[in-house]
């Protein structure tokens, strides 16, 4: 998904953080959403990205005012729908950096047909996946990822099913090509992670687990005290560790993300929270190559193409 | 295919003159109705449209209905399962298929006393029947087919027994495939059309086939057409219509592929529904010829959603569906008169609601069009009248979305979709396309929902503009494209959108009154029925009755002068194919009567009383039926 140019810009040329800030972000304090915002603010800065040719589409939830706070091009689409309408920006303007915003109840509930195609598709364009586990703009619902028990309005004497494992869902759709999973409280993973999935060409699906400081303040408690609980996984196509946060995050495990099998068990597990690139392949199609006209649309070929047609249907009284 | 002209050559010149001197006097006639029924998959459609194409070919107007089972397969011989088509030819411009059938091919008896229960026979009409059911081994199918021979006798029908079977045997193996070709032989010299035009169009409808199959047709073509010119004591000519200009045949579903094709539009995203879906099958073989793309999405909603998400990036594009599936749609249709996306949308209506007649033909969507989507959502609502109405309508409806960046909804229905009608062929023009996407810098100060406002437009931001980043959103927002969180703001945006509907009105002219414009009663319709409104009254006319009739294209926003033209008749009706209440039900009064769709619309904005009658059977509906009720209207 590179856009930029190769050329050198000089300073003032170059984009600061600010010049992809738009309004300020209207969410709760401790929002896990502000340092994903913060995130892909620093990506487009460290990519260089031309801010006309970003586009970041979104659902409806918390998630999906992401948009709002880019001065990027920006489509807050409808509850459910921001991957078909990504799907069509990018069907045409292949041109175009393509990011998608969705949240647990927007991406896995009401938008699961369009998240499911979309990794058949294979689009290029990077999708984040806000996983705070719970409906937080229609006020502490649950949804398909709250834990079993868990206590929402609509569930009162605890969550009656077994959440949905997004991972595992993505890794069991055909031509999925790019599966990771970040967490909030490891910003730095989550930029390197960001990076690794804006590069893949196709369409890379990153779960990000994020703290709803409103409804559900303490749900990752447990791995924020205990970093054995978080498990980093590490591979020269994969995520490297700084001896910082080597020293935090004890528990690391080398994976080689070309090893579906390896990157559907780690998916599966519960207790151990997998950070890092699950799955990569690099040789899966782009649906909008794959379907790319092999000619350009002009006015003399519509013209040429439309006369022949009409030549099929056409009928010349006899005599 | 050398070979095969050559072989259709050797056999002009060896039959024709027998053809003629052997010649029965044709019976002159101004038009005629012909029906080819078979069980599914014996070919009765296609033989049934290349005697359509060939009396194009003689000049003939020409309207074909086809005659559709609502399964792929269903069983053989059944009263349900038939499968066919019907073909007015006039020596005049056909714009409808008329009323009941002159002329009737039957493969066997059951699929002819399913046309005989729907009331779709002339009375007294002549039959044409095969035979070898007479003498089938199983003597269920014998009885059957004797009993129905004796009604039909009874019945006052003139039938004749033809031998379709034998006759074919003659010259292949399996006569189910090739029966079809042996009658169109016998319809070619019933209707004294050119033999040669025949076998031409044979070599042309089996070009992709061998020579073998192409000769083989021929010859079943001729053995028809020599045994009808043996056998049969009567023949019918059918002057041409005078039409000289080179015309194009093609269904509603066609046209409308070819229209998106001449408009410019890149993008067609559409999920499979009947009746919409052969405009895809169409597109999808032609589309990407010109640069376009059929995008089958995993569902309507994705199809709707994919389409907005090319037209906000890019041209227009378009959606193609039918009714749930439009249903369906109708969120994001309001997604995109929010955000004022350009996006064109054919629903091919069928009958509703859920799963209703999707293979039969109904007006119920009229009011959904207009009114769908939750809140205040104005959009362009058109319907075409017929198949080259489909091509021009999507062409007009790329450029108004794309002019007032709003939903522009094409409403066509089964009837047009699946009939076929030659019409002038278009010549091509440039100015149908859509202009090149503009990615030039936006000034200085412009912002993206800057409602001008007398006009309620705006410019659009296309994503690569430089200068015109913004958030485009579902929600109420600003000039800015910012949620709104003033209170005035959402009036403000609400008022500009539809005050588009009202700039783009302003652009239409009144349509034409049909006939005197004024007198007792004036009928109005819109969509598929125009032909058929238009031929009842003109009957009605012919007796001196005072008569007219109009037709609306743009459904909403409507245009002006209508009232006024109301006001010239003393009684004013709509003839839809859309429910209402009939006040013979005891229930039914004027507190509770439900209209028709266009006749709520009209009683609501002029204020007139105006009345309805509606048929909705999923068949096209007859001149003759709405010449009845117009009679007892008078």
């Amino acid at each position: 998904m590179l856009g930029s140019s190769l050329l050198p810009k000089s300073d003032d040329e170059l984009l600061t953080l600010d010049d992809y800030q738009s309004s300020v972000p209207r969410w709760c304090t401790g929002c896990g959403d502000l340092g994903i915002l913060t995130a892909l603010q620093r990506l487009c800065r460290d990519e260089d990205l031309p801010r006309e040719k970003t586009v970041f589409v979104s659902g409806i939830g918390c998630s999906s005012r992401f948009p709002h706070y880019m001065n990027t091009y920006g489509f807050h689409s409808l509850h459910g729908r921001a991957i078909p309408v990504a799907e069509g920006i990018k069907m045409r303007r292949p041109d175009l950096n393509v990011f998608v915003n969705t949240g647990d109840g927007d991406c896995c509930s009401i938008g699961t047909a369009h998240w499911i195609h979309a990794i058949r598709y294979n689009m290029d364009m990077t999708v984040m996946m806000h996983d705070n586990r719970i409906y937080g703009l229609t006020k502490m619902q649950a949804s398909p990822t709250t834990p079993r028990g868990l206590k929402s309005n609509t569930s009162p004497r605890g969550a009656y099913l077994d959440p949905l494992n997004p991972l595992s869902t993505t890794l069991g759709v055909a031509n999925v090509s790019f599966v990771a999973q970040a967490v909030d409280w490891i910003p730095d993973l989550f930029h390197d992670i960001i990076s690794q999935a804006f590069h893949h060409k196709g369409l890379s699906f990153i779960a990000i687990l994020q703290r709803c400081p409103n409804y559900l303040p303490t749900l990752f408690d447990p791995w924020l005290e205990d970093t054995e609980k978080t498990q980093i996984l590490t591979h020269k196509d994969g995520l490297q560790l700084d001896p910082g946060l080597s020293k935090i995050y004890k528990n690391q495990l080398e994976h080689d993300p070309s090893d579906i099998n390896r990157a559907r068990e780690l998916a599966a597990s519960t207790d151990i929270v997998p950070v890092g690139i699950l799955y990569r392949n690099d040789e899966v199609p782009c649906y909008e190559d794959v379907r790319r006209p092999d000619r350009i649309y002009t006015p003399e070929l519509i013209e040429r193409a439309f006369n022949e047609e009409l030549d099929n249907f056409t009928v010349e009284t006899a005599g | 295919m050398t070979e095969a002209t050559s072989t259709a050559e050797k056999k002009k010149s060896k039959k024709a003159p027998k053809a003629k001197a052997k010649g029965r006097k044709a019976q002159e006639l101004k038009g005629h109705i012909v029906e080819v029924v078979s069980d599914s998959g014996e070919g009765a459609q296609k033989c049934g449209q290349s005697f359509a194409t060939i009396g194009a070919k003689m000049g003939n107007g020409i309207w074909t209905v086809e005659i559709i089972p609502a399964e792929i397969q269903p069983p053989a011989r059944s009263i349900e399962g038939a499968s066919g088509i019907r073909i007015r030819m006039g020596s005049y411009y056909v714009t409808n298929g008329g009323d009941e059938a002159d002329l009737v091919v039957a493969f066997n008896e059951q699929v002819l006393l399913g046309r005989v229960r729907y009331k779709e026979l002339k009375k007294g009409c002549t039959i044409l029947l095969e035979d070898k059911w007479r003498t089938d081994e199983n003597p269920e199918i014998a009885k059957a087919y004797q009993e129905t021979y004796d009604q039909l006798i009874n019945d006052g029908f003139k039938v004749y027994e033809i031998p379709m079977e034998v006759e074919c045997l003659k010259y292949v193996a399996d006569p189910t495939r090739g029966k079809n070709m042996f009658v169109l032989g016998i319809l070619v010299n019933i209707y004294s059309q050119d033999l040669q035009i025949a076998r031409d169009q044979i070599a042309f409808i089996f070009a992709k086939k061998s020579a073998k199959i192409i000769s083989s047709n021929i010859q079943l073509l001729e053995a028809g057409y020599d045994w009808a010119e043996e056998n049969l004591d009567f023949r019918f000519k059918v002057p041409s219509a005078g039409i000289k200009e080179p015309q194009i045949v093609v269904n509603g579903n066609t046209a409308v592929g070819l229209g998106v094709m001449a408009s410019g539009m890149e993008i067609c995203a559409m999920y499979p529904i009947t009746p919409a879906t052969s405009a895809s099958h169409y597109l999808s073989d032609v589309f990407e010829s010109v640069g376009g793309t059929v995008h089958q999405a995993e569902d309507e909603i994705a199809a709707c959603c994919f389409a907005i998400g090319a037209s906000y990036a890019g041209k227009c594009a378009v959606t193609i569906t039918s009714g749930p599936g439009y249903s369906l749609k109708q969120e994001g249709i309001g997604l995109a008169v929010m955000a004022e996306v350009p996006l064109v949308v054919v629903n091919v209506q069928r009958g509703g609601p859920a799963t209703g007649q999707p293979t039969k033909m109904e007006q119920g969507d009229l009011l959904a069009a207009i009114f769908g989507s939750h809140g205040d959502a104005p959009k362009v609502v058109m319907a075409p009248s017929d198949m080259q109405d489909c091509f021009y309508s999507v062409i007009a409806a790329r450029k108004i979305a794309e002019t007032y960046h709003t939903v522009v909804v094409v409403l066509t229905d089964a009837n047009i979709a699946t009939a076929q009608q030659p019409f002038i062929r278009p010549k091509f023009q440039r100015e149908w396309l859509a202009p090149p996407v503009d990615q030039s810098p936006v000034p200085e100060g412009v912002k993206p929902y800057d409602w001008d406002p007398k006009t309620g437009l705006a410019t659009r931001f296309i994503p690569g503009r430089p200068g015109g980043m913004h958030t485009l959103t579902g929600l109420a927002h600003d000039r800015l494209s910012r949620v709104a969180y003033d209170p005035k703001i959402n009036q403000e945006a609400i008022q500009h959108r539809s005050l588009k509907l009202a700039a783009f009105q302003q652009t239409l002219k009144t349509p034409k009154v049909y006939g005197d414009p004024e007198g007792d009663l004036l009928v109005i319709g819109w969509g598929s029925t125009k032909g058929t409104i238009e031929e009842a009254v003109e009957r009605l006319r012919d007796e001196g009755k005072k008569v007219s009739s109009l037709h609306l294209r743009f459904l909403q926003p409507m245009a002006s002068g209508l009232k006024e033209i109301m006001e010239r008749f003393k009684k004013v009706m709509t003839v839809e194919l859309s429910w209402c209440d009939s006040y013979e039900d005891e229930v039914i009064d004027a507190d509770n009567r439900r209209y028709s769709n266009l006749a709520w619309l009209l009683r609501g904005r002029h204020l007139i009383d105006v009345d309805c009658w509606c048929e909705v059977k999923g068949q096209p509906i007859k001149p003759g039926s709405i010449e009845r009720v117009l009679r007892e209207k008078l």
